[in-house]
């Protein structure tokens, strides 16, 4: 398995995926930093007070995160959705599996290679994008450690579902199937929250269902719950109009649902190895 | 240090019984039964979709067998541990292209727990075997298709493996590769190993291969040495003036047929032809030409796997007549 996630991550480095990711996320970040300095500036020069400004700039981040959410959902539909399929579609994998080496330890060396690359991306991404707002407008999260780690749990989850999917279809059926996946999983929590400000249990079952079936969700609730400003939390928490925001989380995900998530990534994977198995090569 | 087992002559390479594998609805092998002993270079032939390369998956546990049973290197079927010991060039061989062809070895090295005392070594060793050497830092996604296919064969024979197998080692090379090739599948059967040679190259099988399987519709329609495959040596003689009647005089040469113009006597000692020339000559016959011999390894392939096969008008058929 070591020797496969090492070839895996070798993979990435030699075929420049690593270092575009860093080049783009550098990118980001000083555009990001940029952009946030601006709002700041003008802000703060119109005798904006400092909870506003708090409340705005953990805004812009959840909007910078969401976007970044969206570049690791394509990162990981990118690199997950081949790993697999073009191995053994090219006849690579028959030459590695006719050594002494389990299929499942193949599989979980391809995914573990590829988590280690998506989670460094969005680990370093992620820090260098907070650092730099912090940076520029004084405002950092209560533990910036908490979005990071849900963010990218998120690309994780997404990631398993591509390994998944590898298995069985071409590259572009399976990358396509996870990014709608993952936007139509945004979307069930949208519907969530809408249900939450009208009441409605439908909706928040839907919310519910949505992730249950994938938990990307549930990780982007915890990014934007980790992202947000305590104080603000405190005092518009219970207004109505936040509880309606897709952009604004009163609370973390519930323990029960983050469990879930865990098991789910588990299950995928047990789920991977079994049609693995089941494959004639 | 990895247990190299010493190469048992006593126990065969490769044993196996009633094999069957089936997709969906095509039975790809249909109770294949053959054997191959340790030491030995064994042809396996067979026309398209015979069931060679299925056979092949089955041996090395990448397909499972809907029926029957096999041993290779004396453990079941698809036995992991077993996979330590067998070399194996697949037919579509692709290795990674972004990395070194030093660098796929060491991969396989690393799979196959090749114990890194032993490593550098083997790697040069196996570079040179394959005429690699001085190509050994390039990329393979820069290489030709014949240089692939000799650093494949360099993957299979990496760490003197105990059996072979071969998916059509020559098919990307040219005609001094093919040389090569058999010199290195001589050299591993000389150093004890079986080789388990898959080929539609029936001149090379004949000129490198101890005994031959044929497989057709996912059956051996016929195995042994070369001798047992090809049979008996066979006269041929272009005649006129003979007549059906004259044949009793030619029986004690070899069972005589006549038709048209073409005489034949199956088997027959090549070194007689001589005396039944003679013989045919004082009976008043003119003859115009006499070959004598074994039929070729292809002739023998056509009239197993073709009889009921090629449709007519293809060039295959027109052999066969």
């Amino acid at each position: 398995m070591i020797t496969i996630a090492r070839l895996t991550i070798g993979e990435a480095a030699r075929k420049k995926i690593l270092w575009v990711l860093i080049i783009l996320a550098l990118v980001a970040v000083a555009l990001t930093a940029w952009g946030v300095s601006l709002l700041v500036g003008q802000a703060r020069d119109s005798g904006v007070d400092e909870l506003s400004l708090k409340l705005g700039v953990s805004q812009v981040l959840i909007f910078i995160a969401f976007q970044f959410g969206f570049v690791l959902a394509m990162t990981a539909a990118f690199l997950g959705a081949p790993a697999i399929a073009n191995d053994l579609e090219s006849g690579v994998a028959q030459a590695m599996l006719a050594r002494p080496l389990r299929r499942s330890s193949y599989l979980l060396g391809r995914w573990l290679g590829l988590s280690l690359v998506v989670v460094g991306y969005t680990a370093a991404a992620a820090f260098l994008a907070i650092a730099a707002v912090s940076f520029v407008s004084g405002y950092l999260p209560p533990n910036p450690i908490i979005p990071v780690v849900y963010l990218a749990g998120q690309a994780l989850i997404l990631l398993t579902l591509t390994v998944v999917l590898s298995v069985r279809l071409p590259p572009i059926a399976g990358g396509a199937i996870a990014v709608v996946a993952w936007g139509m999983a945004w979307l069930a929590g949208v519907l969530g929250h809408v249900g939450l400000a009208l009441g409605t249990n439908g909706l928040v079952g839907v919310s519910d269902l949505g992730r249950v079936l994938l938990p990307t969700d549930t990780m982007w609730q915890g990014v934007i719950f980790g992202l947000e400003p305590s104080i603000v939390i405190s005092t518009i928490g219970d207004q109505q109009i936040a509880q309606g925001n897709p952009f604004f989380a009163i609370e973390g995900p519930s323990p029960i649902f983050v469990a879930w998530a865990i098991a789910w990534v588990v299950l995928a994977l047990a789920l991977a190895i079994v049609l693995l198995h089941r494959r004639e090569l | 240090m990895i247990a190299m087992p010493r190469l048992s002559l006593d126990l065969p390479a490769i044993e196996v019984t009633d094999l069957r594998k089936r997709y969906k609805t095509v039975e790809a092998l249909a109770g294949l039964t053959m054997t191959v002993g340790r030491g030995e270079v064994f042809g396996f032939l067979g026309p398209n979709g015979a069931g060679k390369t299925t056979t092949v998956k089955l041996l090395l546990g990448l397909a499972r067998p809907t029926g029957g049973s096999g041993k290779v290197l004396d453990a079941p079927l698809g036995d992991l541990a077993t996979r330590r010991r067998i070399g194996y060039l697949p037919e579509l061989f692709r290795y990674q292209p972004w990395l070194k062809a030093r660098e796929v070895l060491t991969l396989h090295a690393d799979l196959m727990g090749l114990p890194r005392a032993q490593r550098g070594r083997a790697l040069d060793d196996v570079l040179e075997l394959v005429g690699l050497s001085d190509r050994a830092s390039d990329l393979v996604g820069r290489f030709s298709k014949g240089m692939q296919q000799r650093l494949g064969l360099g993957v299979a024979l990496l760490g003197d493996p105990a059996l072979v197998i071969l998916d059509e080692p020559t098919s990307a090379l040219d005609p001094l590769g093919r040389i090569d090739v058999r010199t290195i599948i001589r050299t591993a059967a000389a150093r004890g190993a079986a080789v388990f040679l898959n080929s539609h190259l029936l001149s090379e099988v004949e000129q490198v291969c101890d005994r031959v399987g044929i497989i057709d519709h996912g059956r051996v329609v016929a195995s042994g040495s070369l001798d047992d495959v090809l049979g008996q040596s066979e006269t041929q003689v272009r005649v006129t003036g003979l007549k059906d009647s004259d044949l009793a005089a030619i029986e004690p040469f070899g069972p005589p047929t006549l038709e048209g113009d073409r005489l034949s006597v199956r088997p027959m000692d090549a070194a007689r032809t001589h005396e039944l020339v003679a013989l045919l000559v004082r009976m008043g016959a003119e003859v115009h030409d006499v070959r004598s011999g074994r039929g070729s390894l292809e002739q023998r392939f056509l009239e197993l796997v073709a009889r009921d096969r090629p449709p007519e008008g293809t060039p295959s058929a027109a052999r066969l007549r």
